[in-house]
């Protein structure tokens, strides 16, 4: 029998009553990344070897210390290739750091690593995170599990596929205006964005530093919930990570819904939402109030203005960010006589077209002259789409809305910039606002899986996984598995 | 919307070919016209928001702790002399 495509939860199990062991959960996951390798293409980079020596020492400790050992020791994961690992070739997507490898490894790879985590590889992504639907990786494209001639969505959509094809029952991701949540909903799993600064970014490398928070993918919301409160936390080394005490998620989760107030945002149910996906979040509305829950309509009006004010303060920050791609420290070099020529080549010949086209608009919405009428301008709108999500959480405890307003579209389907940009718009007023969302499986259109979004106010965290908790056990999506998910069995 | 590429590639440091120059000219000119909406939005009495965190001054103490040994943090340089990094000509 093959682990492939079961939880965290039981895993941990097996490799407590014996019928696992951390070695061999890792063989199975290999083989399942094998298997799946040619259609769907979520790794950039394996580590055996670093690999092996985890599951050896997790399997140890498990030995010694089973009452104590965390529920993610002896767990295999794959890492976004946004996060740094030391020693482990990790390229953001990007041709600009082929073969790079960082001297030092992000803060949530360690703390998973210290509770004896098996990091199996470093998945695909869009170059620097920049993208909905994984096309924008400088190496290759990753199929949806469901239906490998689609996109699994983006930026993060080597993780999603990664667990939605059974390869590792979690990984790590990172949102920046949707990149966690929108190929979770692609893929038919769970993925969580944290409230800005719960989760350090220390290794995380930077896209739009105010925005860009890591959070995990897993099946269901307990695993999701226990991935958050190992990464969660204060870290010295990220000046933006918050003070506040983690919650415990995985406890709170279990509260139910009764007597809760749940408000239905009507500017994410316009004409832009496909109606089949409209009727499965209608239909999983229905199931919140059977929990128990109130629901009533309320009004967030400049979500219009959302996508805008994100394509002026996302591209700011990423080209001030990636100024540090210049070809002195480290990564590619494109020799050249002159600096500024060796900068200009190096750059030209190492990013990507979409890197490309947010360096020039951010560029410009920063340059002298227009500063005032589109960053500043930008960083105004922002104010108010914050203040019209806490005037909501003054009427309703959460916010319940579509993750994506379409499912997984074809590979080459979106040409169009502003096509493509256009799927992240029920998940980027989050990230503008700093608050957590999820996304849980809530069905299929078409055999193609679609999620439910799930917001919370700021430090809620734990509200927003009770939600999508209740929400999960009260049915059985989360059960179904991606056809390719048993590939390996 | 027209969109001076070159001045903007000069400003990021971006070589960018000719078609490029094109492609992203037209691209950015229909980009820059749909976010071009937000000057409708009234935010006249409305502060900037930069960071959503509300932290402000985060120092820690001022004391000297161990930090990434040399060789290791410049150990990825494309070309470097000793504990330098080597560039091309600054000035011609």
């Amino acid at each position: 029998m093959s682990w492939s495509g079961r939880t965290i939860t039981e895993m941990a199990a097996g490799l407590r009553d014996g019928t696992a062991t951390a070695p061999e959960l890792l063989a199975d996951a290999q083989a399942a990344i094998g298997a799946a390798a040619q259609r769907v293409g979520a790794y950039l980079a394996l580590t055996p070897e670093r690999a092996a020596a985890q599951a050896e020492a997790a399997q140890q400790r498990l030995q010694t210390n089973p009452a104590t050992a965390s529920p993610l020791c002896g767990i295999p994961v794959a890492i976004k290739d946004v996060l740094c690992v030391e020693g482990v070739a990790t390229t953001a997507g990007s041709r600009i750091l082929e073969g790079w490898k960082p001297p030092y490894t992000a803060t949530v790879v360690e703390r998973l690593e210290a509770l004896g985590a098996v990091v199996v590889g470093k998945t695909n992504c869009d170059e620097f995170a920049m993208g909905s639907s994984n096309e924008n990786s400088a190496y290759r494209n990753v199929g949806n599990p469901w239906d490998v001639a689609r996109v699994p969505g983006g930026s993060s959509g080597g993780s999603a596929a990664a667990v939605a094809a059974g390869t590792v029952p979690y990984s790590l991701g990172s949102d920046t205006g949707g990149s966690i949540r929108q190929p979770a909903a692609l893929c038919g799993i769970v993925g969580f964005k944290p409230t800005y600064g719960r989760v350090s970014r220390y290794g995380l490398i930077a896209f739009a530093s105010s925005l860009d928070q890591v959070g995990p993918f897993a099946h269901t919301v307990e695993d999701a919930a226990l991935v958050y409160e190992a990464i969660a936390g204060v870290d010295p080394r990220d000046s933006t990570s918050q003070p506040v005490a983690v919650e415990s998620a995985a406890t709170e989760m279990r509260s139910g819904v009764e007597g809760m107030r749940l408000g239905i945002p009507k500017e994410y149910f316009g004409p832009g939402l496909d109606s089949a996906v409209r009727e499965r979040i209608e239909a999983a509305i229905t199931v919140l109030q059977g929990l128990g829950a109130s629901v009533e309509e309320v009004s967030l009006p400049t979500t219009d203005a959302a996508l805008a004010t994100y394509y002026i303060i996302a591209p700011a920050e990423c080209s001030s960010n990636l100024a540090r791609m210049d070809g002195v420290r480290f990564g590619l070099r494109v020799p050249k006589s002159s600096l500024t020529d060796m900068y200009m080549q190096t750059r030209g010949s190492g990013f990507g077209a979409e890197v490309k086209r947010r360096i020039m608009l951010g560029t410009y919405a920063l340059s002298s002259g227009y500063y005032d009428a589109y960053y500043l301008k930008a960083q105004q709108v922002r104010t108010l789409i914050a203040h019209e999500f806490s005037q909501a959480f003054e009427q309703v405890d959460a916010l319940i809305c579509p993750t994506s307003p379409t499912v997984a579209f074809p590979l080459g389907d979106r040409s169009d910039p502003l096509a493509m940009y256009a799927c992240d718009v029920m998940t980027i007023p989050v990230n503008l606002a700093g608050l957590p969302g999820i996304s849980v499986p809530c069905g299929f259109v078409d055999d193609l899986p679609v999620g439910l979004q799930v917001i919370g106010p700021r430090f809620q965290d734990a509200r927003v996984f009770r939600i999508a908790h209740a929400y999960e056990q009260a049915t059985e999506w989360h059960l179904k598995r991606a056809p390719l998910a048993g590939a390996a069995a | 919307m027209s969109f001076d590429v070159d001045h903007v590639a000069m400003l990021a440091r971006l070589g960018l070919s000719a078609d490029e120059k094109e492609r992203l000219g037209a691209q950015l000119g229909a980009i820059l016209e749909a976010i071009g909406t937000l000057s409708k939005v009234d935010t006249s009495h409305l502060p900037p928001t930069a960071q959503v965190g509300n932290l402000v001054n985060v120092w820690r103490e001022d004391v000297a702790v161990a930090s990434l040994p040399l060789d290791k943090a410049i150990g990825g340089a494309p070309e470097r002399e000793g504990h330098h990094f080597t560039v091309g000509a600054i000035q011609e």
